[in-house]
């Protein structure tokens, strides 16, 4: 599947597409098939995204993962500062990543 | 230190204004992100990999209590309660708000800092030696020249669109502590035949993508025309200095090109020039600046002696100090490479504290070194043991200075967007391997640098050891490089073969510090045994 993020333009932060919306979390990402140029396009010029971009990815028990390991990284957080990441109750949620 | 004058000052405040009036406009919608990036770039905001990152500008790695203290807050109130020094002598927070940006550049601005410069491709802040003006080495303090050429680069309308970003390194002395021949110019101010001083200018140094050792190319140039000299360097690159081709935009690929003897000739010419038009500033300035670094108030009654009866502190004492000009002083370095721990982070707390530190023991002096630690220049012998014990409380006590523990690691794909692979958990594993089977202290002096991908922000083509991540195939991979060099006998270290997975380059760094125990000869460090039986016996264990 392909999938949308970017950052929040004022926080910087990591968002994904929703389908309706960006979401900081990315299981909440939906498949832009080949939208995504004009959802990137509508909502950066509507300022509720930044820079943003599709990548791939896949669906899988646990939820939405990106293809490769930069954006994995982008969705949980720093794998070295776990206390910083969007999970830092998951002492698993490293090994997502890797 | 150097304080600001008006001049200064008012430049600073009115940048503040003007980026706090260019964040707004973006937010509001009146400028595209295209539009913005390389006005938020010329104020040191990047778009990163979390969030946005601020690089802040500490002039030759120098800052004050109330500086330091300044960083520790900004940490505390716009970011997550840390930041990280880098191999420029900088640091940089990792989750900034657009929208607090210019809070953040004001903050700054109170204490005389800014981050104008910490990007794009212009004259980037000037590094230099961290025991400048406390080593007992040197022929002369390079810092009141370090700040002649950042006032003269800073806004420099002529080179504010260099090819490329251009790094100086200024040192003053024989030996080279701020890797200065892998910078675009490194200058060493050196005593000519009568005793007069002067600057031996090399050029065209680097790292990244083409490593390559500056050459020497004059060995003499007085200090009144250094920057007329410095000018005529950067006149030759930025007219012929290539702009078609990011990846050959830098000098050291025009000077490799035009051969340094051509590019020699070519600076010799426009140096002759630019002679005939004054554009030195005068040497009143000169003098202004260095009134501004005289000795502080050195205690010349201080006692001479340490006592060393505690076992960890001897071990602190000989790992972390280095020897002052003034023989009860030392210079005390502070590590922030704890066993396991992220190279070059520290807390908001412990900036606080460094910044108290610096004024109780230091004269209000502290610098960041290259190797993302931290020095306190001026210390009393008689202080050690007391400043040793608040270190050691805060976490800060490690005695690790150029051991293997020792690392440095540039931030990598945990952060930065450029990035091909992480280096801080190869940074922690290699770390607490060495510290759990006590090796660390049988290999003695073992600089490891690990870089993220080929920029070698993490200068890795200059360890001993050197870590280089790669993507392969969207898997993280590592090659090792040994027999780099950073210092007065600089050297580019080679790759040994085939990567390695995250676990496989831990092992093959423990690998490779096996066969030096095995093979090495009288005193003689990792490198100098490398040196001596070159790299086959290292591929043999490493592949065999
Ligand atoms: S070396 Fe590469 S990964 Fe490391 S900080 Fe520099 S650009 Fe980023």
């Amino acid at each position: 599947m392909k999938i949308l993020t970017g950052n929040d333009l004022k926080s910087g932060a990591v968002t994904w597409w929703t389908g309706v919306d960006w979401s900081l979390h990315v299981e909440e990402a939906v498949d832009v098939g080949d939208q995504a140029g004009s959802i990137a396009a509508r909502e950066e010029s509507a300022r509720r995204v930044n820079a943003p971009y599709a990548i791939d990815a896949e669906r899988d028990e646990r939820g939405v993962r990106p293809a490769h390991i930069k954006d994995r990284i982008r969705a949980l957080g720093p794998t070295v500062r776990p206390d910083l990441t969007l999970k830092p109750a998951d002492p698993k949620a490293g090994s997502w990543v890797i | 230190m150097y304080l600001y004058d008006q001049y200064d000052q008012a430049m600073v405040d009115a940048r503040v204004a003007e980026f706090r009036d260019q964040c707004q406009r973006r937010i509001d919608g009146k400028l595209s992100e295209d539009q913005f990036k390389p006005l938020r770039l010329m104020n040191g905001l990047y778009l990163q990999l979390h969030a946005y990152m601020l690089r802040v500008a500490i002039p030759y790695g120098t800052l004050n209590g109330r500086q330091m203290r300044a960083l520790g807050d900004i940490a505390d109130t716009f970011d997550r309660k840390y930041g990280h020094f880098t191999t420029r002598q900088n640091i940089q927070y990792n989750w900034i708000k657009l929208e607090e940006a210019p809070d953040i550049l004001e903050a700054l601005a109170k204490v005389e800092m800014h981050a104008i410069q910490t990007s794009g491709n212009c004259i980037r802040n000037i590094s230099s030696d961290h025991f400048a003006g406390a080593a007992a080495d040197e022929v002369a303090d390079p810092r009141p020249y370090a700040e002649l050429l950042r006032q003269w680069s800073s806004f420099h309308p002529e080179f504010s669109y260099l090819p490329r970003k251009f790094k100086f390194a200024v040192i003053a002395s024989e030996t080279d502590r701020a890797a200065m021949r892998l910078h675009d110019i490194g200058i060493n101010i050196v005593r000519g035949d009568a005793g007069e001083l002067g600057a031996a200018f090399y050029v065209g140094g680097g790292m990244g993508r083409t490593p390559m050792i500056a050459p020497l190319i004059r060995d003499f140039v007085p200090l009144d025309q250094l920057i007329t000299y410095t000018e005529a360097c950067l006149r030759v690159y930025n007219r012929y200095g290539r702009r078609d081709n990011k990846y050959k935009a830098r000098i050291k690929i025009l000077v490799h090109e035009l051969g340094a003897q051509e590019y020699t000739r070519q600076v010799e010419e426009e140096f002759a020039h630019l002679l005939t038009q004054g554009i030195e500033p005068p040497r009143a300035e000169l003098e202004r600046i260095k009134s501004y670094f005289v000795d502080p108030a050195f205690d010349a009654n201080a006692p001479d002696v340490i006592d060393r009866t505690d076992p960890d502190f001897a071990v602190w004492v000989d790992r972390n100090t280095h020897p002052h000009k003034q023989h009860n002083y030392v210079s005390a370095v502070i590590s922030l490479k704890p066993v396991g721990g992220i190279p070059g982070d520290a807390t908001a707390d412990q900036m606080r504290l460094m910044a108290e530190l610096g004024e109780a023991y230091s004269f209000d002096e502290l610098r960041v070194i290259h190797t993302q630690n931290i020095v306190l220049p001026h210390v009393r012998k008689a202080d050690l043991f007391t400043l040793w014990q608040k270190l050691v409380e805060a976490g800060l006590g490690t005695p690790n200075l150029d051991q293997i523990g020792d690392i440095i690691a540039c931030p990598g794909l945990d952060y930065c967007s450029l990035a091909n692979a992480r280096s801080i958990p190869v940074a922690q594993k290699i770390s607490e391997r060495f510290a759990a089977s006590g090796k660390g202290e049988a290999l003695g002096e073992l600089k490891l640098k690990i870089s993220g991908c080929i920029n070698a922000c993490g200068h890795h083509h200059a360890g001993h050891i050197g870590i280089l991540g790669v993507d392969k195939k969207g898997v993280e991979n590592y090659q090792l490089l040994l027999g780099g060099s950073e210092a007065e006998d600089t050297s580019l270290g080679k790759i040994t073969g085939p990567g390695f997975s995250e676990d496989g380059i831990v092992d093959a760094v423990e690998t490779a510090a096996d066969v030096y125990l095995r093979e090495r000869q009288n005193g003689e460090r990792f490198l100098d045994t490398y040196r001596r039986i070159g790299m086959e016996p290292f591929k043999e264990a490493l592949y065999g």
